[in-house]
């Protein structure tokens, strides 16, 4: 008898069990997964000790991967990185090849020039150099702009070698290349974790999908562990030029001189005079804040703009103002730099200046990934939380129940991201994304 | 957190103060959305997180329902 026949013949029974199991399954608090998607939460190990002191005793350390430039990383890919999307193909074969590389294609890197080219040759650099990436493969069409590349990682001191198509053809170039990647992951995964201090640690910033619980909860969260990293000596950016239009003189009165700020003021009356002056065809007053953020509650662009601010802290101010893609050269502190809102642009040039640690507090659930700076993201909107559970790292919606206050939520997140620098994969690790968008300035030639 | 129906009070909580208030509301307030806490004046500046987030361009009760329908940003 099959198990259909059986139902249909206890047919009231079965039907009070059903109503029965539904209302059981009902009355799992929300937020509750039916099936433990935490192993903490579900009571099979014990937590993870608590490595962060509350009273500023001490800085707090992590396990990390110190280069040969000092830089310390949490990540140790190697890497087969593509000059220009022709060579993507190979990169690809590469990463196929040779298990424990990753190879990150993306869809330009011909005919650029200018400026553009500059900040296309800055970002693949600082990609190769980042020190989450242990070694790095450049294949490129042709040998010029992929030397150019592997000169530029090399000065780091980590091991680069580049390969070039033209005149090879893709077997040649995948043959060789494999070879040498596969050197490197030997090489590579003998390097091992050594104790490393948070004010080694670089870290950046940036919010998406924001509403009303972004600017009152998450945000503030973000900025709670700002404050307290930047007393212990790390190194934090944020960015997003156009979502600070509404608060751009306070932001600029947060540059640690007035020199800085007005350096500020430039960089954002720039985009403002370039971009948006140039495209704009209306007086942007029906698109921010989106049509999403006034659904949300957000009601203008000040809002908004002064709920994304909330991220850098209270008493943090930014020692620098920074190109895209460009490495702070000042020392420890807050750098502000000149970014797009868009979240995987903001993040991949975050990655190319050296972050080796991102946090993305949510609204409504962006979900974003970068191949090679581990994105950790909270929210502290606990429907977000209830059903995209599998993309939030720290759920910090308890703060609008009063369960936590800000400093407790700050601390939590401190204790997240350490666990995440020694080696905790983050939910967009485990999920695979793996965004590596290139800002482009203009179209190529 | 929920949605609020008018003429329900509210208990709220101050986050930069830890204070308390009881407020009855006089619309229907969608979740995320914000809530006049004194009476306010055609004209008068909004203020959250201690700034200027734009101008009330209608009278609003305190109690009411503040967004794009009585509140502008001075920018445009």
């Amino acid at each position: 008898m099959s198990t259909f026949t059986m139902l249909r013949r206890k047919g009231g029974k079965m039907a009070k069990t059903v109503k029965k199991l539904k209302k059981s399954i009902r009355s799992v608090p929300a937020g509750s997964p039916i099936v433990p998607k935490l192993v903490e939460d579900a009571g099979l190990i014990k937590p993870v000790s608590r490595r962060v002191s509350r009273n500023g005793r001490g800085k707090p350390s992590f396990l990390g991967y110190r280069r040969e430039n000092g830089r310390v990383g949490i990540r140790n890919h190697v890497i087969i990185l593509p000059l220009d999307d022709l060579s993507n193909a190979a990169c690809e074969a590469v990463g196929n090849n040779i298990k424990g590389t990753l190879a990150i294609p993306h869809p330009y890197g011909r005919l650029q020039f200018g400026e553009d080219l500059e900040l296309h040759f800055r970002t693949l650099i600082g990609t190769g150099k980042n020190a989450n990436v242990a070694a790095v493969i450049v294949i490129g069409i042709e040998s010029a702009w992929t030397q150019r590349v592997v000169d530029g990682i090399a000065k780091s001191g980590k091991p680069v070698a580049g390969f070039s198509i033209e005149q090879n053809g893709d077997h040649k170039i995948i043959a060789s290349a494999s070879r040498q990647a596969k050197e490197f992951v030997h090489w590579a995964s003998e390097l091992t974790r050594e104790n490393c201090s948070v004010d080694e640690l670089w870290i950046s910033v940036k919010c998406g999908e924001s509403d009303t619980t972004s600017g009152l909860a998450s945000n503030p969260t973000v900025g709670n562990f700002i404050d307290k990293m930047d007393s212990w000596g790390a190194t934090t950016c944020f960015g997003e030029t156009s979502e600070i239009t509404g608060a751009e003189m306070v932001c600029a009165a947060r540059g640690k001189t007035a020199a800085i700020g007005a350096k500020f003021t430039k960089t954002w009356q720039a985009y403002m005079d370039d971009v948006i002056e140039q495209f704009k065809t209306d007086d942007l007053s029906d698109s921010q804040p989106t049509k999403g953020n006034i659904e949300g509650g957000l009601t203008t662009i000040e809002e908004k703009a002064f709920g994304n601010l909330e991220k850098i802290g209270k008493k943090t101010c930014f020692i620098d103002v920074l190109e895209p893609a460009e490495e702070p050269k000042k020392g420890s502190g807050l750098y502000f730099m000149d970014t797009s809102s868009a979240a995987a642009e903001c993040v991949t040039l975050q990655a190319a200046a050296g972050f080796v640690v991102h946090l993305f507090p949510t609204g409504q659930g962006n979900i974003v990934g970068n191949p090679i700076e581990p994105v950790i993201k909270l929210t502290a909107n606990p429907r977000t939380y209830r059903t995209m559970t599998e993309h939030i790292d720290y759920n910090c919606s308890g703060i609008l129940r009063r369960d936590m206050n800000l400093n407790q939520a700050g601390d939590g997140l401190i204790d997240i991201c350490l666990r995440t620098c020694n080696g905790r994969h983050t939910a967009a690790e485990a999920l695979g994304h793996r965004q590596f968008v290139l800002t482009k300035l203009y179209r190529s030639a | 957190m929920e949605d609020i129906s008018a003429g329900k009070t509210l208990q709220g909580w101050m986050m930069a103060t830890d204070g308390n208030l009881r407020l009855k509301c006089l619309n229907d307030i969608p979740i995320g959305h914000k809530v006049a806490l004194v009476n306010i004046k055609k004209g008068d500046t909004i203020m959250k997180y201690g700034h200027d987030i734009g101008k009330a361009i209608a009278d609003i009760k305190k109690g009411g329902h503040v967004h794009v329908h009585n509140v502008k940003t001075k920018r445009w």
